[in-house]
């Protein structure tokens, strides 16, 4: 697969023939078919795993034609991040992968741009940033609460990153296989970042567009879950 | 009586320092779970002897500097809540990582199955943390 520098190119169904999206899904039945049918003429391989979803979330996806693996109980977003990544890592000609969201927060442009730096070798690792242009404006608790991530995460990873909460994040298959997520909950999002960092591999952060919209603003993160997260990773 | 009831104190705090490392530390193995056992056995057979001779609760109480014996009794009863609490923790963890592995090798097997014979299973790395090495639990 040529690595061409990307934006005159279009993304066809064979560009990303070799990359994969990992969607962790836990009921959100009304926005994951739409979700995966915008992607699909980008990444051709999707796959969801539905963390035991109790509203046919997992038949959504499938019927918009991503492959869909199924949790028996639920685990947590960070479980099903960890059974994406395995069970990528396990196809064969599988080149890269990008987290992404379940919920229509994340652009497929983004992801397509990220995962462009690691075909063509220019780096392993690509953390999204919300933070890196002007695009995203969170509400200010939210901003309040993301700069002390932020601050937490280069305490405990030595790794400066300015959005230490995103849930969009490209990697190679050669750094996914190294990633091993035992924080089955929130926390998993500080603990991938720490074992990223650790493959010593080449990163880089490249800024994405969060779309808050009226849903996932409702479902969004509360502050209770930055608490928990905190505990979580001092008492692993 | 200052000098003796430091001496209570400096028991107390060791045993909780005691507690606090272990923390930190396997429990599955066949050494600890043998020093459980022991431990409780050490503790029925002081509880029957000091319902017996219950002076004797007294006297071992006055010697480290408590008044009574069933106030030494209670503090042995929080050191050995707080082991059990944090020995407990540590097992519900070991539980709930045995469930998250195991679900997700379920899940594994079953794409392997729908896409056709595969590769990997359970990473040799979770088989090691996993192992009991000590049996079921005291």
């Amino acid at each position: 697969m040529q690595a061409s520098h990307s934006d005159q190119v279009a993304p066809g169904p064979t560009r990303y023939a070799d990359d994969w999206l990992v969607i962790p899904l836990y009921n959100e039945a009304t926005v994951v078919g739409d979700v995966i049918s915008a992607a699909l003429p980008t990444f051709p391989n999707i796959v969801c795993v539905d963390d035991g979803s109790s509203d046919g979330s997992g038949d959504a996806a499938r019927a918009a034609g991503a492959t869909v693996l199924t949790h028996a109980v639920n685990l947590g977003q960070g479980a099903a991040l960890q059974t994406g990544i395995s069970f990528v890592c396990e196809q064969p000609g599988a080149r890269a992968l990008v987290t992404f969201d379940a919920d229509g927060q994340h652009q497929v442009q983004d992801a397509a741009a990220m995962v462009d730096l690691i075909d063509s070798g220019e780096t392993s690792i690509v953390f999204g940033s919300r933070f890196l242009d002007g695009r995203t404006k969170p509400g200010f608790v939210k901003r309040t609460i993301l700069t002390f991530a932020v601050w937490f995460t280069k305490q405990s990873t030595g790794m400066r990153l300015t959005d230490a909460h995103n849930g969009l994040r490209a990697m190679s298959v050669q750094a996914a296989r190294r990633v091993n997520l035992q924080q089955d909950r929130m926390a998993h999002a500080s603990e991938i970042v720490l074992q990223l960092g650790r493959t010593g591999l080449p990163w880089r952060e490249h800024p994405v567009h969060v779309l808050y919209t009226d849903y996932s603003r409702g479902k969004g993160q509360s502050v209770w879950n930055s608490v928990n997260i905190l505990v979580d990773l001092l008492f692993k | 009586m200052g000098g003796q009831s430091a001496l209570i104190q400096l028991i107390l705090l060791a045993a909780v320092a005691v507690v606090a490392v272990l923390l930190t530390r396997s429990t599955a193995d066949a050494r600890h779970q043998a020093i459980r056992r022991l431990s409780l056995m050490g503790f029925v057979v002081a509880a029957v002897f000091s319902i017996i001779f219950p002076e004797w609760l007294s006297r071992a109480a006055n010697a480290v500097g408590v008044g009574r014996g069933t106030d030494l009794l209670l503090y042995g009863l929080v050191i050995a809540f707080l082991s059990y609490i944090s020995t407990s923790h540590r097992r519900m963890n070991l539980m709930s990582r045995r469930i998250t592995l195991l679900t997700r090798e379920l899940t594994l097997a079953e794409a392997r199955g729908e896409r056709g014979p595969g590769a990997a299973s359970l990473a040799p790395t979770d088989r090691e943390d996993l192992e009991d090495r000590g049996g079921p639990t005291t």
